[in-house]
């Protein structure tokens, strides 16, 4: 039950004064409460926990993130180096 | 899937462990906190992958593991109730009380239903003015702010038949009893992203001044996990003690603000016990004074209920990274998913399950 999940949201409203969404979590879709995360709208990326989205995700810091995946390594050879 | 198969890509894995295998000269000890993580190192067989002497210890992080037995009682106790309608994730179901499970208390005709989110328990209360529905709120950080969210819907709504059973545990001072235990092996955590994406990172770095010890904040993709270990390892060999971010996409340093608020608002901290653990001080919150008309513990009166914990099952242990599954005689014999004797035999992220159901029957013994 505790894995927050990233998904995309399609669309947002409101019920009973809070935010909502229905995010797509690849291809199954569900209802989101938006309550603490103001920043998050249509086509975002957010992680979601029990109905509840935590965050926007960053798309810039994920490319990042992979990038250094990919240079992992590559420095080492070049610099004929043992580690980073 | 965008962010998930990238972060499985088996081709920068093997980058990642290289380079582990690279850095590493001697063996160490490295905890995962999270059940979550535990998940993904276990199916994906991580710790497999990884040198020989890279111990990855198994951390007490799945919510319905640490639940106390005699918090499952009193949930067992309200659920039973004629005019209540318990709601709770699935996983909790299954874990044994002292003489029952959720389970069975639904078969013999008590009104259990399992939820997605805890809102939908709201809705529940709202779509039933004559009956109790009851909530069972459980988790560490990264459930609080949508457990919180309950109590604040219910008074907006003004419903006087929604309460919640609250048994929310908190991940750094579980930390800080693992480092001052005397039995303590852990060089290293990857600390649970997830709880950071809510609290942020300032609780962390007390923790690496006081134990002079690594924590990587980590994700749960594979690649994410096996970054994290990297990252410990790293620094374990060049001898430096610092709090890093692994996950930047979903962890921020300042948490989520507006989350914290809400359980800030609602909740107020208590010392707890977690289930095979003991007592931890100040590592849970309890529902803050203001908000006790919704507390089901008052409202049914369950408070007075004590409980003992089975000494067959070795939970403790393994929470506290002592022994692996496979070290508990009852592991895969008496106590199965199907069967379990014990929490962590329950949930998919607890050790137990995870080493069962990815049949890893002895394989990572000593
Ligand atoms: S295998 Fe079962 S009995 Fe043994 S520690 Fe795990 S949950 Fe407890």
């Amino acid at each position: 039950m505790c894995l927050g999940v990233p998904g995309q949201v399609e669309r947002v409203w409101e019920a009973d004064g809070t935010r909502m969404a229905t995010v797509d979590f690849g291809g199954v879709r569900k209802d989101v409460c938006l309550a603490c995360t103001p920043d998050v709208g249509v086509g975002d990326w957010t992680i979601v926990h029990v109905g509840f989205a935590l965050t926007k995700l960053d798309e810039a810091s994920a490319r990042e993130t992979l990038e250094l995946f990919r240079a992992v390594g590559l420095l080492d050879s070049e610099l004929g180096t043992g580690s980073v | 899937m965008k962010y998930l198969d990238e972060f499985a890509d088996p081709a920068l894995a093997r980058r990642l462990l290289d380079d582990i295998a690279a850095t590493v000269t001697r063996p160490w000890a490295v905890m995962e906190v999270c059940g979550g993580q535990t998940h993904t190192i276990i199916r994906n067989g991580i710790d497999q992958l990884l040198p020989d002497g890279v111990e990855l210890v198994h951390g007490p992080g799945c919510p319905v593991c640490v639940t106390p037995l005699e918090t499952i009682d009193r949930a067992l106790a309200i659920a039973a109730r004629p005019e209540v309608i318990f709601c709770s994730f699935g996983d909790m179901l299954r874990v044994p009380g002292s003489e029952d499970d959720l389970f069975r208390v639904k078969s013999r005709g008590g009104d259990v239903r399992v939820v997605y989110s805890p809102l939908d328990a709201v809705r529940l209360a709202q779509a039933n003015p004559d009956r109790q529905v009851v909530f069972f709120g459980i988790g560490f950080e990264t459930t609080a702010p949508a457990n919180a969210m309950t109590v604040v819907m219910a008074e907006r709504l003004g419903l006087a038949n929604f309460s919640l059973l609250v048994s929310q545990a908190l991940v750094p001072p579980a930390i800080g009893a693992i480092m001052d235990s005397p039995s303590c092996r852990v060089q290293g955590f990857l600390a649970a992203g997830h709880v950071c994406t809510v609290m942020g990172l300032a609780e962390y770095a007390p923790l690496v001044a006081r134990y002079r010890v690594p924590i990587v904040v980590t994700g749960f993709e594979p690649l994410d996990v096996l970054e994290g270990i990297r990252r410990v390892l790293h620094q374990l060999e060049a001898g430096t003690a610092e709090l890093d971010n692994a996950y930047p996409r979903a962890v921020r340093p300042e948490g989520n603000p507006a989350a914290q608020q809400v359980v800030r608002e609602v909740f107020e901290v208590t010392d707890r016990a977690w289930r095979g653990i003991g007592l931890i001080p100040a590592s849970g919150w309890r529902l803050a004074e203001r908000w006790a008309a919704y507390d089901a513990e008052r409202r049914f009166d369950v408070g007075g209920i004590t409980a003992a914990e089975s000494p067959l099952c070795r939970s403790g242990e393994v929470l506290q990274g002592l022994i692996k599954p496979p070290e508990c005689a009852a592991f895969g014999t008496a106590c199965t998913p199907r069967r379990p004797l014990g929490a962590p035999m329950v949930s998919g992220e607890g050790a137990c399950a995870a080493y069962f159901q990815f049949r890893r029957l002895g394989s990572a013994v000593g």
